[in-house]
């Protein structure tokens, strides 16, 4: 799994950015929490329906580990081309802070479940490999609602432990980014990732979190807390880059510190200086024994998805489609699958052109997921693109009838009559337009190109749109 | 070597009080479990294993079963404040 021979960054730009993210994954799709069996399903329910002794760190209560949750992690790790340790076993962080019951979170420290791993995304100058630090298990604190609003506004913390002990995985990478973009690139890779993994339900509110380190070369760093979507980590990033170069032109120093990502004002906000890492004393978490799980690392291996990277080749190879193409219809599971399903009925050259470049700008423009179009409807539509039935403008029509207003291809196209016209039908129009705009035909003659505009405008009109530009346009030259 | 400064910082962290005049004996306590961890260290230790736990025990498991919950009014009972079913507490920073 492991490889030794890293690519590492070529460059650093100017002000030489370095990006560490520590990304925290909860893994809802488990069905209780990491050490109790309190159930996940509390998104609809009341504040603290979702306890018992062991999360809310009552005296005398055991936490016992989920066993699936250690499979999922271990199962993460190796998509993240991470060794699994021989041996791992948790710690206790101490620290004061509302959103802990027990005044300190259980969470791993130097003998993390997994290290050493790796991602490769399209970096600003190409290919890039970004390293994993480890990935290491813990719990999830509770939620803090700040009445108020903001944390520097409220004048007390309402406490909500549903999420108190939900499996986390907090996987650090080295700081190998450069740019914010490239941040957002690893962030959507991951969650593609995690996606295949089937581990994690990315779309509930915050099943990935983000914390991310950065410094500019000659400066201190400092960790952004509270990111909580990829475009997000993106402005909060570029955010920083401006204050620390600001900051470092007019010769002052970077300190290193905690800062609050304000989502609403797009800023970063200071709020402590950062505590050095023993004041956390950490010490072995007594109550939970070690675990030497390293010898499952194959088996959970063998029950790995195909992940993006290589389903993208295997696209290229078997399906023939360029790699952009590849690159676009694997970046989500779901996608991929669809894709799969119409490419193994039609034309999978066309099926790339008309699910990567249209239906996806559409269902984006919608802020509409995959599911919201049938596969069998896009075989339909294919089949009609490729037996010459509709135009190519019809079709994009098709999908956006569908999308707004439901409907089959065949209903849409009969419903709108968007059945390509006969070539008779084309030719007769072609005829009679030269025929009514004498005008317009001698000023083509004259060497005015844009007449031909005009001309293939009445044409279509006549028509009603569902003649092929491109041969309205041949015959009408050919003819004047 | 621990100092009185050390110890008024520990007490911070872990939010004890302490007198002026107990800060002097608390560190010359701290200071002499230090010296016999010191004594400790002069142990060559290279080819033992580490001690990760007193029990010789690893992979105790539970399976990822539902069990009961307690209820809002059990969960937030013990607690000096409380609103609409959530733990009140000061602000922190």
């Amino acid at each position: 799994m492991r490889e030794e021979s890293l690519k590492l960054r070529p460059y650093l730009d100017e002000v030489g950015v370095m990006i560490g993210l520590e990304i925290h994954v909860q893994l809802n799709k488990l069905n209780t929490k990491i050490f109790c069996g309190c159930p996940l399903d509390y998104h609809d329910d009341g504040p603290n329906t979702h306890t018992c002794p062991v999360c809310l760190g009552l005296p005398g209560s055991l936490p016992v580990i989920n066993r699936k949750a250690v499979e999922y992690s271990i199962k993460v790790g190796l998509a993240l081309n991470c060794s699994i340790e021989e041996h791992t076993q948790f710690y206790r962080k101490n620290y004061y802070y509302p959103d802990l019951p027990k005044g300190f979170q259980i969470t791993q420290y130097d003998y993390p479940i997994a290290s050493s791993g790796y991602i490769n995304i399209e970096g600003e100058d190409g290919e890039v490999r970004i390293r994993i630090n480890r990935a290491h298990m813990e719990e999830d604190p509770g939620r803090l609602v700040h009445e108020g609003g903001s944390i520097e506004r409220s004048k007390y913390t309402l406490i909500d432990y549903n999420r108190s002990g939900v499996a986390l995985l907090e996987i650090v990478t080295e700081p190998d980014i450069r740019s914010p973009k490239e941040a957002r690139r690893f962030l959507d890779k991951l969650r593609n990732i995690l996606g295949y993994l089937d581990v994690v339900d990315t779309t509930l509110e915050g099943s990935m979190r983000v914390d991310a380190n950065i410094s500019l070369s000659g400066g201190s760093r400092s960790e952004v807390k509270n990111i909580s979507s990829h475009k997000g980590a993106e402005r909060a990033l570029l955010f920083e880059i401006v204050r620390q170069k600001n900051l470092l032109r007019r010769g002052g120093k970077v300190v290193q510190e905690t800062r609050h990502f304000d989502e609403a004002r797009g800023v970063t906000v200071s709020l402590r200086t950062k505590e050095e890492a023993h004041d956390y004393r950490y010490f072995p978490e007594a109550d939970l024994v070690s675990l030497r799980v390293a010898d499952w690392a194959p088996g959970i291996a063998k029950t790995l998805p195909e992940l993006p990277d290589a389903r993208r080749q295997r696209f290229i190879t078997h399906y023939s489609i360029t790699d952009d193409h590849a690159k676009s219809l694997t970046s989500e599971k779901q996608v991929a699958d669809f894709y799969e399903q119409v490419a193994a009925e039609v034309d999978p050259k066309l099926a790339a052109v008309w699910i990567a470049d249209v239906l996806k700008g559409e269902l984006n423009y919608r802020d509409l997921g995959i599911d919201a179009f049938a596969s069998a409807s896009m075989v339909q539509l294919v089949k009609l693109l490729a037996g010459d039935k509709i135009t190519e403008q019809s079709g994009v029509e098709v999908i956006r009838t569908i999308l707004d207003e439901g409907g089959t291809p065949d209903e849409v196209v009969a419903a709108k009559g968007l059945l390509k016209a006969g070539s008779d039908l084309v030719t007769a129009a072609v005829e009679e337009v030269i025929s009514e705009n004498p005008g317009a035909v001698e000023d083509y003659q004259n060497g005015k190109q844009e007449a031909v505009n005009f001309l293939m405008g009445q044409v279509m009109k006549k028509t009603k749109g569902r003649a092929d530009a491109k041969e309205v346009r041949k015959m009408i030259i050919q003819r004047i | 070597m621990i100092t009185t400064k050390d110890v008024e910082h520990i007490g911070w962290l872990a939010r004890l009080k302490m007198e002026e005049e107990q800060l002097e004996g608390y560190a010359d306590q701290l200071n002499s479990v230090l010296d016999y961890f010191g004594q400790l260290d002069e142990v060559d230790t290279k080819e033992v294993e580490p001690t990760y736990h007193v029990l010789e025990m690893n992979n105790v498991f539970r399976d990822d079963e539902v069990t009961d919950c307690l209820t809002q009014d059990e969960a937030t009972g013990n607690a000096p404040r409380t609103q609409d079913g959530y733990f009140k507490a000061p602000r922190i920073i």
